[in-house]
């Protein structure tokens, strides 16, 4: 009912803005086009300097109102974001300055050289120096954007710092799979047709080799350590996903089939940052930045920023996924006394079936 | 006579039947047969094949932007229902809310009506069309045939994107772009089932359509150019149009490439785009192995990149041409913009990665398309202030289609800047996917380009209809849907900067994102307002073709070029008479104390020279 009462009264409103519209134009024919004409001349020239006033302000009131919103004020939680932050605000300087040069000439010519009656325009085709100068200028300006851009983006697609902690993250519809190297600190080879959900391994590690012995595999959260640089290895299962890392500033595809990497130093615990934001339940959140199906939005993340002290203790808790695959061979259960021999006979059968590429 | 030599020469091909034609109308009138088929339905006519794109174009623009309706809805009130959607849309809105996977089919064919059918074919379709022959003074298109073609292949392709949105699961949902592994597993998403393989087949039409149309464009500048008509003293608006034809030429066949390998992938096993995949739902590992999906984002983006200039060229050249016609003075540095044009022509061929910086792109290749792209800027930049020259100690006219125009630079200059941003790698690593590029390539390439096409409209109508629109109504559209496209895609770059990503559903999970609540039923609300504005403008459009005023004079605007010496309502073949011969380029305004010279009148004898 409402919807209908809402459709109508829309409908009225164009009608009347028609019908408006339609006298106005018979207006205008008694009145002679030519004072017609000159009438919305005028009425759009003041216009265009009422739009660049209002335009202006609502720039600055938009600014004021949303700047908080983003990430800026909190500053950056990675050292390589703090260059990030600065890239931004350079390019907004000169970007700004450009902006209002050109829109304030644009509005205010616009209204200027509104149509005159004696008004004589000036015949000017062409000026070679005007024109050298606005190609120079800009390339000047891009020249230092790309030097300051350029420096930067080989400092962050440089090799990780031999002292990084290494974490692999695996993206899948829809959520993220984290692993750790373990006690040996090597991630252990994998193969995607080795995948088995039913049987607790749902990256495909080969158990074959040794070094997946020890690998943590957890959905929880990812653990990274303050001040230590941390490398991610970056696959994904299915289809292209993005770990999208907005607090610390970055960004990487994860590609079926082609793994990628990505480092960066976190200078905030996840604590501190509850903190620096008053935000009780501020968390580190991944996003999937790259369309995925349609669960993406929901394929959410986290990353536990913590000191070495808390990293070491959780690492400790944690259990290698060997043993969840083979609940038998884990130390813990071994303790147990009803290890009979039939049981260790299957067990023997699902490895072999595991380890087959 | 000369040129009626070449015109057959040049018609020849296409069948006599044209060459006839052409010669009725030089004898004046044009009275034989013409069927309400051959004049209305498969018309060669350069004409009415304009209006034929346009018109399709503008019920493709509306149904998409009733679809970003839609979405922004749930966008903007993400837990209200609205019983009404339930009754329009039934199983895709359940208890009156949009589902995930309508969301995505929605924002998907959005996304791709709204690049394709909307901007590329509604607006290098119609007015490249419209205004080649016009402006270079030929009688039609090198081959009308063709030209025919191209439409009817445009048609076909709207068709069964149409009919894709009916199938039992749904549209293709995986973005405009659509990216494999996404786009070539039905597993994966209903939408990459029966959907995507229509969606595959119209956007094959699609491109075999505008390779129809870009061969025309390109041969019928080459070569049909009246007598006195050099290149350099084309209008600026023939330039943008060869050179978006060329791109188009050029890319659209990569793409096509990039298609039909998509096309082997989802139905013939082979592994170009696929490997190492675990498909979840089925849990099933795939037998592909060694292909690579990031070879498809190259492929598609090297058309993607240019084809976002192959709707923005069309756009420039009639901004240039409209702002110095109602200026009432030459466009400032001719030949700077034909060579920005031509300079922005061949960068766009070189610039696609920078839509890759994180996809694990070597960083020294980045490095390189961080340079090119932001050479880009450069030329950009020249025709921005060689525009505002142009409006410098003119004599402005307001007419609907100059304030369009100028509302165009205003934006692609907004737009532009930030292109900056993103161009940068480094800065992009932050930025990219996220609504800092929506509001970035909404501006720029939408609503610049809309403008674009809303000023060419306006100011060609009284050419294309005989009759004038109504003013009143086009200056109600102008200023609201400035206003409003501003306050759409403004507040969007502080989303982006929070790294809000695109293409999100709801954002009601997320701690990082969900303070954006109220600012997105702010846009939502904006967005409702501007879509209903645009149907003054459909009002307007249809009422003026039938009750619009009359045009009585055969130069309405005062312009210089050569459209505007064909009669009111100029038959199949332009030119009652012979085709006018060209003494001067067309931007003669103001020169010597005389408020315009057209192309056709001599050089006086103290005339100072130029061109
Ligand atoms: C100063 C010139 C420009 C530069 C440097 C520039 C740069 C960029 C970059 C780097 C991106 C990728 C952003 C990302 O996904 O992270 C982008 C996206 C885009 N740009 Fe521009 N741009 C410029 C002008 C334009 C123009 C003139 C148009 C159209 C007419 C345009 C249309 C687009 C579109 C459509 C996208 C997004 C495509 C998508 O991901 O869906 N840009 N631009
Ligand atoms: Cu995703
Ligand atoms: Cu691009």
């Amino acid at each position: 009912m409402t919807t209908f009462l809402i459709i109508a009264v829309i409908v009225l409103i164009f009608l009347v803005i028609v019908q408006i519209a339609k006298a106005s134009e018979y207006v205008s024919v008694l009145k002679g086009e030519k004072v017609a004409q000159q009438q919305s001349n005028k009425i759009n020239a003041f216009l265009m300097i009422a739009f660049l006033v209002l335009g202006l302000i609502g720039v600055y009131i938009c600014n004021e109102m949303y700047y908080k919103d983003t990430l800026f004020p909190q500053g950056s939680a990675s050292v390589q974001g703090e260059k990030v932050d600065s890239m931004f605000m350079i390019t907004t300087a000169v970007t700004g300055i450009v902006f209002l040069i050109t829109q304030i000439l644009l509005f205010v010519f616009a209204y200027k050289y509104q149509e005159k009656e004696n008004r004589k325009v000036f015949y000017f085709p062409h000026n070679t120096t005007m024109e050298y100068i606005w190609t120079g200028i800009p390339a000047i300006a891009l020249t230092v954007l790309v030097a300051i851009g350029l420096r930067n983006w080989f400092e962050f697609t440089s090799e990780a710092p031999k002292n990084a902690i290494v974490v692999e993250i695996t993206g899948k519809q829809f959520g993220w799979i984290y692993r750790y190297g373990g006690k040996d600190g090597i991630l252990g080879k994998k193969y995607y047709k080795n995948i088995d959900e039913a049987g607790s391994n749902q990256l495909g590690q080969i158990w074959d080799d040794e070094a997946n012995h020890d690998d943590v595999v957890t959905t929880q959260a990812m653990y990274i350590v303050k001040d230590r640089p941390a490398k991610l290895v970056i696959n994904s299962r299915d289809v292209i996903h993005d770990v999208g890392l907005p607090h610390f500033r970055m960004k990487m595809d994860a590609v079926p089939g082609i793994p990628t990497t990505l480092w960066f130093t976190p200078k905030y615990t996840t604590k501190e940052m509850k903190e620096r934001t008053k935000n009780p339940n501020f968390q580190y959140e991944i996003s999937c930045d790259q369309m995925c199906g349609n669960g993406h939005y929901s394929m959410k993340g986290l990353v536990e920023v913590v000191t070495q002290a808390e990293y070491d203790a959780w690492l400790a808790k944690q259990k290698p996924n060997y043993y969840a695959a083979f609940p038998d061979k884990d130390p813990s259960n071994a303790k147990q006394p009803a290890d009979t021999a039939a049981k260790s006979a299957t067990a023997q059968v699902v490895l072999a079936k595991k380890t087959k590429i | 006579m000369s040129t009626e030599a070449v015109l057959h020469a040049n018609v020849g091909t296409a069948g006599a039947q044209d060459v006839h034609h052409a010669h009725d109308a030089h004898h004046g009138d044009h009275h034989h047969h013409e069927s309400f088929i051959s004049k209305y339905v498969f018309s060669m006519d350069h004409k009415m094949i304009a209006k034929q794109f346009l018109i399709t174009g503008m019920v493709w623009a509306v149904l998409g932007g009733l679809m970003s309706v839609l979405f922004r809805l749930q966008l903007g009130y993400p837990d209200s229902t609205f019983p009404i959607l339930e009754d329009l849309l039934g199983k895709w809105a359940k208890g009156g809310r949009i589902s995930a996977e309508a969301y995505y089919a929605l924002v998907t064919t959005h996304g791709t009506v709204l690049v394709f059918f909307v901007l590329t074919a509604g607006l290098s379709g119609t007015f490249s069309n419209f205004l080649i022959p016009l402006q270079v003074g030929a009688r039609d298109m090198a081959s009308p045939f063709m030209n025919m073609l191209s439409y009817w292949f445009f048609f076909t392709a709207s068709v069964i994107m149409l009919s894709s949105i009916f199938v039992e699961t749904g549209p293709f949902s995986g973005g405009w772009t659509a990216y494999p592994p996404l786009s070539a597993l039905g597993d994966a998403s209903p939408g990459s089932k029966t959907g995507m393989d229509l969606w595959l087949v119209s956007m094959a039409l699609f491109v075999v359509s505008s390779l129809l149309g870009g061969l025309n464009y390109i041969a019928t500048v080459l070569n049909m150019r009246t007598k006195g008509m050099s290149m350099t003293r084309l209008p600026l608006t023939i330039w943008a149009f060869f050179f978006t034809a060329v791109l188009g030429v050029l890319s659209f066949p990569v793409l096509f490439s990039g298609f039909i390998l998509l096309i082997f992938d989802r139905h013939f096993g082979t592994s170009f785009y696929l490997s190492d995949i675990f498909v979840a739902s089925t849990q099933q590992a795939l037998p592909n192995e060694g292909g690579s999906a990031i070879l498809y984002q190259h492929l598609f983006w090297f058309l993607g990149h240019p084809e976002v200039y192959i709707i923005l060229l069309p756009a420039m050249g009639m901004a240039s041409e409209i702002l110095s016609t109602n200026a009432r003075k030459p466009i400032f540095g001719y030949m700077a913009m034909v060579a920005s044009l031509f300079a922005i022509a061949v960068l766009a061929f070189l610039v696609w990665a920078h839509h890759m910086f994180v996809t694990g792109l070597n960083p020294f290749l980045g490095s390189i398309f961080v340079l090119l792209t932001l050479l880009i800027a450069i030329p950009s930049a020249i025709k921005v202030f060689n525009w505002l020259t142009t409006l410098w100690r003119g004599n402005i006219r307001f007419t609907p289609g100059m304030l369009f125009a100028i509302g165009f630079v205003s934006l692609f200059i907004s737009g532009g800047l930030t292109g900056i941003f993103l161009g940068n790698s480094a800065l992009d690593i932050h930025l990219h996917d996220t609504y800092f590029v929506i509001a970035h390539f909404h501006i720029v390439m939408g609503v610049a380009s809309m403008f674009g096409m809303f000023a060419g409209v306006y100011h060609w109508y009284p050419k294309m209809y005989g009759r004038y629109m109504n003013n009143t109504l086009a200056y109600i559209h102008f200023w609201v849907t400035l206003v409003g496209a501003y306050l759409i895609f403004w507040p969007m770059h502080y989303q982006g900067l929070a790294g809000m990503p695109r293409r999100y559903y709801d954002y009601s999970v997320w701690e990082s994102f969900k303070h954006f609540t109220e600012l997105n039923r702010f846009i939502s609300t904006v967005a409702m307002v501007v879509f209903a504005v645009q149907f003054l403008f459909l009002i307007n459009f249809f009422y003026s073709i039938w009750k619009g005023r009359k045009v009585t004079t055969q130069n309405p605007w005062g312009a210089t070029t050569l459209e505007w010496t064909t009669p009111i309502n100029p038959g199949h073949g332009n030119w009652p008479g012979e085709i006018p011969e060209v003494h001067r380029w067309a931007y003669d305004y103001g020169k010597d104390g005389v408020e315009y010279i057209p192309q056709t009148q001599k050089i006086g004898e103290n005339e100072s020279a130029h061109h």
